[in-house]
């Protein structure tokens, strides 16, 4: 199966394969079994048609290249002509150049959303719908790639060259060194989201990225212990389902003018602004285990 | 300081054409990884250092190691492709 795929492939890929050919090729492997019992004008029809597939074929063949070029001018000049309408670069008519959106920002931020950090209140506050849909885009694509890449999960583990790196000392030398303190850098980055720069993206890629050198470093094995695919879809969907639910009941309260568990509290101190830590979590949790599980799905197949 | 900020544009904007005109995939990504690294201590000096530390993280690091991958897998796909053929022809053969 997967070796008549790979031919299949191949052949496309080569530009040689012509799914009319193939019709002729088993017209010729079933005529001798049908001679008798067919008329012959039936099977002179027969290749009549197959030719005229064939024929149908190559026109459509030289036709696509048409299509596309007129298919991608068209796209660019939409694209260039929507760009002419937009606002000219610092004119003051727009809402990003009046100050309104920018004042309300910066003059009501801190006291809204309890972050010092105003960015994080704008990503995580604001705009948490945004940050929602990005999390839930990442676990869209780990979901398509697991898809792809699951499906020979019987076969043995193909990898010998990672294996050789992994005897390397040096490696393993910078990896028993840095993986702490990357580990400890990514956490910090993600509990002091609101109080200063960084948040859940950069320090859950900071994670990953210490997790896919340790496991470069050492044996993945060990880290599939605690990680596998199992945990990895528990972490994320839980994690998924926290933010969701928890922006869903603040959305609630917020629409209704009702009071909520999570307040701003004091600016400056870890346990503040209100729902921005709890999703920072949630959202470095959510990208640090995909970022690995990219790594892994694409060097070994599997979580 | 602005010295700093011009040299590191110039760097930019030859890793960027350096990596699109190299042959070899290799040194390209690794140029790419510089391109990242010149481009998070960019968005440092531009006073945006959450962009500096996701670049550096993202950019340099776990988007070069997922080509590197890639670059490998296709290698490795490629290799297939020659034992498939070899082997149908022995088949062939007799």
């Amino acid at each position: 199966m997967k070796k008549k795929l790979l031919d299949f492939l191949r052949e496309w890929d080569e530009g040689n394969f012509e799914f009319s050919m193939k019709m002729t090729e088993n017209q010729l492997k079933t005529r001798p079994e049908d001679q008798d019992r067919l008329p012959p004008d039936r099977s002179w029809t027969r290749t009549e048609v197959a030719r005229a597939a064939q024929s149908e074929e190559r026109a459509f063949r030289r036709l696509v290249p048409v299509f596309m070029g007129v298919f991608l001018f068209a796209v660019a000049g939409f694209l260039l002509y929507v760009v002419t309408e937009m606002p000219a670069f610092g004119s003051s008519g727009t809402p990003a150049n009046s100050g309104e959106v920018m004042r309300r920002y910066v003059e009501s931020g801190l006291s809204e959303t309890g972050a010092v950090n105003i960015v994080a209140g704008i990503i995580l506050d604001y705009r948490a719908f945004d940050t929602l849909g990005e999390s839930h885009v990442l676990f869209a694509a780990t979901i398509a790639v697991m898809i792809l890449m699951l499906l020979e999960r019987e076969e043995e583990e193909p990898i010998s060259e990672l294996r050789i790196l992994r005897n390397d000392l040096v490696l393993r030398n910078t990896a028993k060194i840095s993986v702490p303190f990357l580990l400890v850098f990514g956490i910090y980055i993600i509990l002091n989201g609101h109080l200063g720069p960084g948040g859940g993206f950069s320090g859950g890629a900071v994670i990953g990225g210490a997790l896919i050198l340790y496991s470069t470093a050492y044996a993945p094995e060990s880290l599939r212990k605690v990680l596998n695919l199992r945990s990895y879809r528990l972490i994320v969907i839980a994690a998924l389902g926290f933010y969701s639910f928890a922006k869903c009941y603040s959305f609630f309260c917020g629409a209704n003018g009702l009071e909520t568990v999570f307040t701003a509290g004091t600016p400056g101190r870890i346990f503040s602004a209100g729902l921005i830590l709890p999703l920072n979590t949630a959202v470095g949790l959510v990208v640090s285990c995909t970022m690995y599980g990219f790594y892994s799905l694409f060097t070994r197949g599997r979580i | 300081m602005n010295y700093i900020e011009i040299a590191l544009l110039g760097l930019l904007i030859i890793c960027g054409i350096a990596a699109s005109l190299t042959r070899n995939l290799m040194v390209s990504l690794i140029i790419f990884m510089a391109y990242s690294v010149i481009m998070s201590i960019i968005w440092a000096f531009l006073r945006a250092p959450d962009l500096a530390v996701t670049e550096a993280a993202v950019g340099a690091g776990i988007s070069s190691v997922l080509m590197f991958i890639t670059m490998k897998k296709l290698r490795d796909i490629n290799r297939g492709f020659t034992q498939e053929e070899g082997g149908s022809h022995e088949e062939e053969a007799p």
